[in-house]
C-alpha cells in the first residue's frame, strides 16, 4: 500500500511524499494532473458505493444525515422472507449456470480450437453472438420463447421451477467461458497430446490427463465470470422471470420502485461483499496457478 | 497445426454437439422466432400471424421513433466520448506505473465493474437526488459562503436551492458513464501498455512536449485500442436499459425501455420485435465500422 498510487488521491498525501528527485519522462503517474485525474476518477467510482455500504448502518431512515450506528437493517433484510428467497434463488442459478456453462464453454474452446470444419467461421460467429447481442433483444427473445416455444411448466418445485431463468444465463455466459479458456489453450503445446497418444493413451485419457490440467486456470477463471454474470444479471433474468421465480436483482429492482429504505442499502451491501470475497478467491487461485506454471 | 474433423469423427462429434445444440436451441432459435414475429401481426389477444408484413418496420421509422433512436444514439455517443476522455488518461497512468502499483490500481478499477449493475445504479440514486450527497455537501458550502459574507458585511445568500440531478437526460448520461468506465479503461490500457515505448522516448527527445507525444505518436499507436474501446462502451450504452428507467425522466427514454414496454404493458410484440432486430442492426453496424477501422490501421501498420 505504500505505493505511489495510492497517495494520488487528493489530500492524502501527495504532498508530503514529493518525490526527491524529478520523476523520469515516461512516469506519468508521477505528474500531478494525471494523479489529480485517477484520484477524482476513484473517487468517482468508489464514493457511491461505499456511502452506500457506510449508510446501511445508519439509524436514519432518511438515510442522508448521519444519525448513529445501527445493524438494524440487517437484521430486517434478512427477517425479509422474500428478499432472502430471491437471494438463495439467484446462488441457485447462479451454481447450476456456472457448471453448465464450463462444461459447455469448456468443449466449446476446445472444438474451436482443435478441428478445422465446414462452417467454422460461421460457428465462430455464432457462438460470438449472444456476447455482443443487446441484453435487451437477448431479454425479449428468452421471453417470447418461454411464452410461446417452450413454456416451462408452471408449479415445479423447488429449484425446477427456477430452470428457464437458468437456461437463459447459460445461454449468455458459456460463449464468455469459451473466449477465455480459448486464450489459455493458445499456450498450449499440441506435441504433448501427439505424445501422450504415441505412448498409447486414448483419447479420452488425453483429453482429461493432459489437456484437461492445462486449461485449469482458463476454467476457472471462466468459472467465476460466469458466476458473477448470472448473480449480477438483471434485465434477461426481468423477462424470463415468472411470478414465484424472483432473483435478488429484480427483487432490489422492485423494492427501488417501491422505496428506498436503507433495508435495501443493507441487501446491496451484503451482495456487494459476497461478489467481491468470490473475485478475490478466484483471482488469489489464478495467481498461484500462474506462480505454479512459472515454476514449472 | 489445427486436425481436420474427418481424422476424429467421434470426438469431434462428442465435442461438438452439446456446445451447438445449445447454440441453437436456446439462443438462435429465440432470436429467430423473435425476427419472425417482427414481421407478423398481432392477430387476436394472444396470437401473433407471422405474415411477412414490413408494417412494424415502417412504424419503427416514424418520426416519433426514428427520434427516440436518435437519441440513443447520441446519449450513447456523448457516455463513449465521455468515458473516453476520462478513460485515456487513466489508462495512461496505470500504464506506465510501476508493476505493483499497476496491478492495484487494475484491480481498482476492475472491483466497481464486479458489483451489481442495478446496486451501483441504485447508489448512484442516493448521491445525487434532491437530498442526497451531493446536494447535502453543496448546501453546506453555500450556507458557510452565506455565513461569510454576512460576517464580512456583505448581502447574505439567499436559500439554498437544491440542484435537480436526477430524471433527466444528464442523470442517465451520469449513469452511463458511471457503469461503462471499466470497459473503456481496460481495452485502453491494454494496447497502451503493449506500446512500444522508445517510440515515446525518440518523440520527447526530439523536443516534441508531451501533449504533442501523446497526441501525435502515442494516439495513433494506440488506435486498435481506443476503437474497440469506444466499440464496447458504445454497444452497452446504446442497449442501456436499467440506468435510462432508473435515473431518466419521461423524456429520456432510449430505445430499450421502449421495447420493453412493447413487451410488457403495450402487448404488441411484433413491433416490439421490430424495434429489438433494428437496435440489433444497429449494434451490428457498429461492430462491422470498428472491425473496417481495425483493418485500416492494421494495414497502416
Amino acid at each position: 500500500m505504500a505505493d505511489q498510487g495510492f497517495t494520488s488521491v487528493p489530500g492524502v498525501g501527495a504532498s508530503q511524499r514529493e518525490p526527491k528527485e524529478k520523476p523520469g519522462p515516461l512516469e506519468y503517474l508521477r505528474r500531478w494532473p494525471l494523479r489529480v485525474i485517477v484520484g477524482a476518477t476513484l473517487v468517482f467510482l468508489y464514493l457511491p458505493l461505499i456511502t452506500l455500504m457506510v449508510f446501511s448502518f445508519n439509524t436514519s431512515r432518511r438515510n442522508v444525515v448521519w444519525q448513529g450506528f445501527t445493524t438494524d437493517w440487517y437484521v430486517k433484510a434478512f427477517n425479509n422472507e422474500s428478499l432472502l428467497q430471491a437471494f438463495v434463488n439467484s446462488l441457485t442459478i447462479a451454481f447450476f449456470c456456472t457448471i453448465i456453462s464450463v462444461v459447455l464453454g469448456a468443449l466449446a474452446a476446445v472444438m474451436l480450437w482443435r478441428f478445422r470444419f465446414p462452417g467454422k467461421t460461421v460457428i465462430e460467429g455464432g457462438m460470438a453472438l449472444p456476447i455482443v447481442v443487446p441484453e435487451i433483444c437477448m431479454g425479449v427473445a428468452m421471453l417470447v420463447f418461454f411464452a410461446r416455444v417452450m413454456p416451462w411448466p408452471m408449479g415445479m418445485p423447488w429449484p425446477l421451477n427456477l430452470g428457464a431463468i437458468t437456461i437463459a444465463h447459460i445461454s449468455f455466459a458459456f460463449p464468455f467461458v469459451a473466449t477465455v479458456v480459448r486464450a489459455r489453450l493458445a499456450s498450449f503445446n499440441r506435441e504433448l497430446e501427439e505424445a501422450a497418444k504415441d505412448l498409447g493413451a486414448s483419447e479420452w485419457r488425453t483429453f482429461w490427463d493432459v489437456l484437461v490440467p492445462h486449461m485449469q486456470p482458463g476454467l476457472i477463471a471462466g468459472a467465476l465470470l460466469a458466476f458473477t454474470l448470472s448473480l449480477d444479471d438483471f434485465v434477461i433474468t426481468f423477462f424470463t422471470a415468472g411470478p414465484d421465480t424472483i432473483t435478488f436483482p429484480v427483487k432490489v429492482y422492485s423494492m427501488l420502485r417501491f422505496s428506498v429504505t436503507p433495508e435495501v442499502n443493507a441487501a446491496s451491501t451484503i451482495l456487494i461483499v459476497v461478489t467481491v470475497i468470490l473475485t478475490a478467491v478466484g483471482l488469489q487461485m489464478q495467481n498461484n496457478n500462474e506462480a505454479k506454471d512459472k515454476k514449472a | 497445426m489445427e486436425q481436420t474433423w474427418r481424422q476424429a469423427k467421434a470426438a469431434f462429434a462428442a465435442i461438438a454437439v452439446p456446445p451447438i445444440a445449445w447454440l441453437f436451441l436456446f439462443f438462435l432459435a429465440p432470436l429467430a422466432v423473435v425476427w419472425g414475429y417482427s414481421l407478423g401481426e398481432n392477430t387476436g389477444p394472444v396470437t401473433i400471424d407471422v405474415t411477412g408484413t414490413f408494417a412494424n418496420y415502417m412504424r419503427a421509422v416514424e418520426p416519433l421513433y426514428l427520434e427516440i433512436f436518435g437519441k440513443s444514439l447520441v446519449i450513447a455517443g456523448l457516455t463513449t466520448l465521455l468515458c473516453l476522455i476520462i478513460g485515456f488518461p487513466v489508462a495512461l497512468a496505470i500504464a506506465f506505473a510501476s508493476p505493483k502499483t499497476k496491478a492495484w490500481l487494475l484491480l481498482l478499477i476492475m472491483l466497481p465493474f464486479w458489483t451489481n449493475l442495478l446496486i451501483r445504479t441504485f447508489a448512484l440514486i442516493a448521491v445525487l437526488r434532491e437530498n442526497g450527497y451531493v446536494n447535502a455537501i453543496l448546501e453546506w458550502m453555500w450556507n458557510n459562503a452565506s455565513g461569510v459574507m454576512a460576517i464580512v458585511g456583505l448581502q447574505p445568500l439567499g436559500d439554498f436551492e437544491p440542484l435537480t440531478l436526477l430524471y433527466n437526460n444528464t442523470a442517465v448520461v451520469i449513469g452511463l458513464v458511471y457503469v461503462h468506465l471499466p470497459f473503456m479503461v481496460l481495452p485502453l490500457y491494454s494496447a497502451l501498455d503493449r506500446m512500444d515505448r522508445s517510440l515515446m522516448e525518440a518523440s520527447l527527445d526530439l523536443g516534441a512536449g508531451h501533449l504533442r507525444t501523446i497526441w501525435s505518436v502515442v494516439v495513433p499507436l494506440a488506435a486498435p485500442g481506443i476503437a474497440s474501446g469506444v466499440l464496447i462502451t458504445f454497444i452497452p450504452a446504446l442497449g442501456a436499459y436499467l440506468t435510462p428507467d432508473l435515473l431518466g425522466g419521461t423524456d429520456s427514454q432510449m430505445i430499450a425501455n421502449v421495447i420493453e414496454r412493447q413487451f410488457k404493458r403495450a402487448n404488441d410484440w411484433p413491433f416490439g420485435a421490430a424495434l429489438s432486430f433494428l437496435l440489433m442492426y444497429l449494434t451490428f453496424i457498429a461492430i462491422a465500422v470498428q472491425a473496417l477501422v481495425q483493418r485500416k490501421s492494421e494495414r497502416r501498420g
